[in-house]
């Protein structure tokens, strides 16, 4: 996958499938301690020990389609060719936590990406899912609560398409101001701003 | 940034159309987002159909996902249920195509047969 952020929308989905009504989806960037660490949440129906190391093999899968589920290993792959690992917790009529963490400035490390697009499209069609996004980069902290928007909206249905693209809006502008305003890793792949990133001269 | 202000604006707007809506069974345009329909390009296919679909007020028109419908290779694909009407299934869609089928197929009733599975197959 080309960006993080269509990882994530992946990884979603296996919650969804879980039956889960409340998934939260956590990124915390510190480029000082250069990490970066992704976890889905969920509180859907969660797998025994066995079924949750069984979900990194590739020609595992629950579903009956096709023979090979692939989300789970791409994003371990993805987090293991950085430096990091992915690792899953779960437990049977709890819930399961993903979480894949990499070297932040690991020269393989895909851009996060459009995670405004990844948000609002899980919650534009999953109207009976609470979706919690929390995004920290340096502790700034940018957080989204459809709980908290479903309150404001009351009888009006958070999947009406103007109030998604307020959804839409909403992340990119809380995103932008986490990273200080500017587009940070646009600039910082690009080459510039990197006095302020130490982390940057590894390479 | 987008205020909670614009939200509530938005909610009384949305509200005056809300009845409306509830008496009209409606179209489901249905996305498929499994890894192999994300990969291939599926988001921005979501979002297109959302936009177009806002942008022409269709309140009566649901926009849904679904997982891994099995034709893998033929993702991203898009469902139009109709009321009353048989599925189409619309293969290999892009932004631009998923548009046309909003407004050709959902908005103007003619199904776009090139992009179906139908006329795919046949290649």
């Amino acid at each position: 996958m080309k960006e993080l952020s269509l990882h994530i929308l992946d990884i979603v989905q296996n919650s969804i499938d879980a039956g889960s009504n409340i998934i939260s989806i956590t990124i915390n960037e510190d480029t000082i301690r250069d990490t970066l660490v992704i976890k889905v949440k969920d509180n859907g129906k969660g797998m025994d020990a066995q079924t949750a190391r069984k979900a990194r093999d590739p020609f595992f899968t629950s579903r009956t389609t096709r023979k090979v589920g692939l989300g789970i290993p791409l994003l371990a792959a993805a987090a293991e060719r950085c430096g990091g690992s992915l690792k899953i917790n779960s437990l049977p009529g709890k819930g399961t936590e993903i979480s894949a963490s990499f070297i932040h400035s690991h020269i393989d490390r895909a851009p996060i990406g459009n995670m405004w697009d990844t948000v609002s499209g899980l919650i534009a069609c999953n109207e009976d899912v609470d979706f919690i996004y929390t995004h920290v980069f340096n502790g700034n902290t940018f957080k989204l609560d459809t709980r908290d928007i479903k309150k404001i909206l009351k009888e009006v249905p958070i999947t009406s398409p103007e109030v998604i693209g307020w959804i839409r809006d909403r992340i990119k502008d809380g995103i932008n101001s986490m990273y200080g305003g500017g587009e940070y890793e646009n600039n910082t792949r690009a080459g510039r701003d990197k006095a302020s990133h130490p982390s940057d001269f590894k390479h | 940034m987008k205020t909670i202000q614009e939200l509530e604006e938005i909610r009384r707007r949305t509200l005056q159309t809300l009845n409306i809506r509830k008496d009209r069974s409606g179209t489901r345009i249905v996305v498929g987002m499994a890894t192999c329909g994300i990969a291939a390009g599926a988001r921005p296919v979501l979002h297109a159909i959302m936009d177009e679909v806002k942008d022409n007020n269709l309140s009566d028109v649901v926009v849904a996902q679904t997982g891994c419908i099995g034709i893998c290779r033929l993702e991203p694909i898009v469902e139009v249920y109709k009321p009353g009407e048989e599925k189409v299934t619309y293969v290999r869609m892009t932004p631009e195509k998923a548009r046309r089928v909003v407004r050709e197929h959902v908005m103007l009733d003619k199904v776009v047969s090139e992009y179906t599975i139908g006329s795919e197959e046949k290649k």
